[in-house]
């Protein structure tokens, strides 16, 4: 973890509905203050004498005048409690939490890949890596979702000058398919976009696959956010590319802090050895290289 | 608000109450601890409370070796409470005595170490290496955990059969050899309670901690099957708390009445704030420790410090001493 994530009381200042979510503004000046990209923040949510003991986490999407702003899906009773809160409701919140993604190297080419509500901390990171000087065309967003009303930042990417591909399951937006049906595309324009003088030099370690007239050129890192499934099916088309792939997790978590071991992940680590890794405070960014999908459970249709 | 703010707020207002507790021969300055898996061994929660301001950190059960445990899900929400399965995953006693353990006495905090084994000789193995390092290597006692529900092998739950108790007990009570306090924790899953409990201190505990979680299940109406990879898991949160002062109760009246030799009893279920925490001390308990509600609200243990501190105080008590068992008058 990057800073101390603090505990405050905070007020709601707005919530917004955006297609099937809700952005969600809070006054949370000192979560704030050192919140990166990729960090997530861990609500109470029913109020102090809840039933719902567990926090809710939500990636940050964005810092807004000393606030920051979430985008929620109302999913289950405790989301769907914190998305009919009004204005001025006072909430308690711990952030930030987690590792911010890890920084794209300067020169690479970067695809952005966010399935549903997923997209919401990507965008905060395309405008991040734009506002620090990159060029806005290496930053290639995949956005998808399962029907139009499901995208998130369709319209954020496009004024950030970013390249946009869309997908929808349904076909009412973009392309008719999964979000993998545009990585190869976005990945190509990212390639075409980034700096030319980056080239490796004579002699450096080609990446896997390098060669291709497919691959060949700067390299292009690939960051996705979004359910288990869809990551592991974004890095599999990533790597058939030569493109590693930083994958957000979302696993579900009792505490958020590193406390209770429920959020875990096999991860495999430099030595070779398998370990369950916290996805709170480990992650919730890992290398898809280093996850063990065969041992994740929901993936395999459970180990009962 | 920060823990800082917190703390100054509490102490302020209601300094008067002497809230000095014993377990055994271990004088703690007040009564109230994290409990044992709620908490890992401390460090994650130090940004939002002071461990050394608190009765004594439970670490999270270590056992012998570095374990995985369970696959996922491990985690259900429940009404008032959750159920997990976490498999005691853990680094092993070594890292634990490596990392942790400097870690806590750096800090100042009081450790009360959780021991896990699959076997009597295990916990043993592991009590020994603990009491070595006694209070001057930073452990202040000994938690021997043999009432999770979350082992390889359900139908083993030691603390479900007295004769299985009393063997871990007296491994664990002979090599410790009164070096550390001793308190066995205490499964709510059995027909009379007080009979674990006698077995326990028959063999030489210095004290209870009870309850740990009870057994529970959900199933997903969707898929049809169980949510928890591990099938069952234990229930934990205020759902239990009732259980837990029955349990308490039952006990505290047993040593009251002469059935039971008279032990500290460190109540654990279900409390969230300080008035819960003054139910299961008027039910007899000496210590109250702080678990699920954590996950909640990660400032939860000095919270609930300052509120008990408080309702003692508006009750017209001078001392915490005086409110333990008060509900058997």
């Amino acid at each position: 973890m990057s800073e101390r994530p603090v505990q405050q009381r905070v007020r709601l200042r707005s919530i917004t509905p955006e297609g099937a979510y809700h952005r969600l503004v809070l006054d949370a000046g000192q979560v704030a203050r050192t919140a990166q990209p990729g960090q997530f923040v861990a609500l109470s949510v029913g109020g102090a004498d809840s039933a719902m003991l567990l926090r809710r986490c939500f990636s940050i999407a964005g810092r807004r005048e000393g606030g920051i702003e979430l985008l929620i899906a109302a999913r289950g009773k405790g989301s769907t409690w914190l998305t009919q809160r009004r204005p001025g409701t006072s909430l308690d919140v711990i952030g930030p939490l987690g590792g911010p993604f890890p920084p794209a190297p300067r020169r690479a080419g970067v695809v952005l890949v966010g399935g549903g509500y997923g997209a919401a901390p990507l965008l905060w990171f395309a405008e991040e890596l734009i506002a620090r000087g990159r060029a806005a065309s290496t930053v290639q967003l995949v956005l998808g979702a399962a029907s139009q009303d499901r995208l998130a930042g369709v319209e954020q990417a496009r004024a950030l000058g970013a390249g946009v591909h869309v997908t929808t399951d349904d076909g009412s937006a973009g392309i008719a398919g999964r979000v993998t049906a545009a990585v190869p595309a976005a990945l190509a324009a990212a390639r075409r976009e980034a700096p030319r003088e980056s080239r490796p030099a004579p002699g450096s370690a080609p990446a896997a696959g390098s060669g291709s007239a497919e691959t060949a050129g700067p390299p292009v890192e690939v960051y996705a956010c979004g359910p288990m499934a869809m990551l592991r099916a974004v890095s599999e088309v990533a790597a058939e590319h030569g493109s590693p792939t930083w994958c957000a997790v979302e696993e579900s978590m009792a505490c958020g802090v590193g406390v209770c071991m429920t959020c875990v992940l096999p991860i495999r680590g430099a030595d070779g050895v398998v370990r369950n890794l916290r996805t709170c405070t480990d992650g919730p960014t890992f290398d898809a290289r280093a996850i063990v999908w065969d041992q994740i459970p929901s993936l395999t249709g459970g180990s009962r | 608000m920060s823990a800082g703010e917190r703390a100054e707020g509490t102490a302020g207002e209601v300094s008067g109450v002497d809230m000095t507790t014993h377990l055994g021969t271990l004088e703690l300055p007040n009564p109230v601890l994290t409990a044992s898996g709620c908490s890992a061994a401390g460090r994650e929660l130090d940004p939002f409370l002071d461990v050394a301001g608190l009765g004594a950190v439970v670490t999270k059960s270590i056992a012998r070796a570095a374990r995985p445990g369970r696959a996922t899900p491990r985690m259900a929400e429940t009404p008032s409470g959750m159920l997990n399965s976490i498999g005691l995953q853990g680094p092993g006693i070594e890292a634990f005595l490596a990392k942790d353990v400097p870690w806590l006495r750096e800090r100042g905090a009081r450790a009360v170490v959780s021991i896990a084994g699959g076997d009597a000789a295990e916990f043993a193995e592991l009590a020994g290496r603990l009491a070595e390092l006694g209070p001057e290597g930073g452990i202040s006692a000994l938690e021997v955990n043999i009432s999770c529900p979350n082992v390889a092998n359900r139908g083993l739950v030691f603390a479900c059969d007295p004769a299985a108790s009393t063997q871990v007990i007296a491994g664990v009570v002979e090599v410790v050899a009164g070096r550390l306090p001793v308190l066995a924790k205490l499964s709510p899953d059995v027909t009379d309670i007080v009979e674990i409990a006698r077995a326990c201190l028959d063999a030489g505990a210095d004290g209870l901690a009870m309850i740990n979680t009870t057994l529970g299940m959900v199933i997903d109406t969707d898929t049809l099957r169980p949510v928890l990879a591990g099938i069952t898991g234990g229930l934990s949160g205020p759902a239990i708390r009732p259980i837990a002062v029955r349990c308490i109760y039952q006990v505290h009246a047993a040593m009251r009445a002469g059935a039971l030799r008279p032990a500290p009893i460190v109540g654990i279920g279900g409390v969230r704030t300080g008035l819960d925490a003054l139910q299961l001390v008027a039910a007899g308990a000496c210590a109250v420790q702080v678990g699920t509600a954590t996950f909640n609200d990660p400032s939860a243990p000095e919270r609930v410090l300052g509120e008990l501190r408080h309702a003692l105080a508006e009750r017209g008590f001078a001392r915490f001493v005086d409110a333990i068992g008060r509900a058997h008058d």
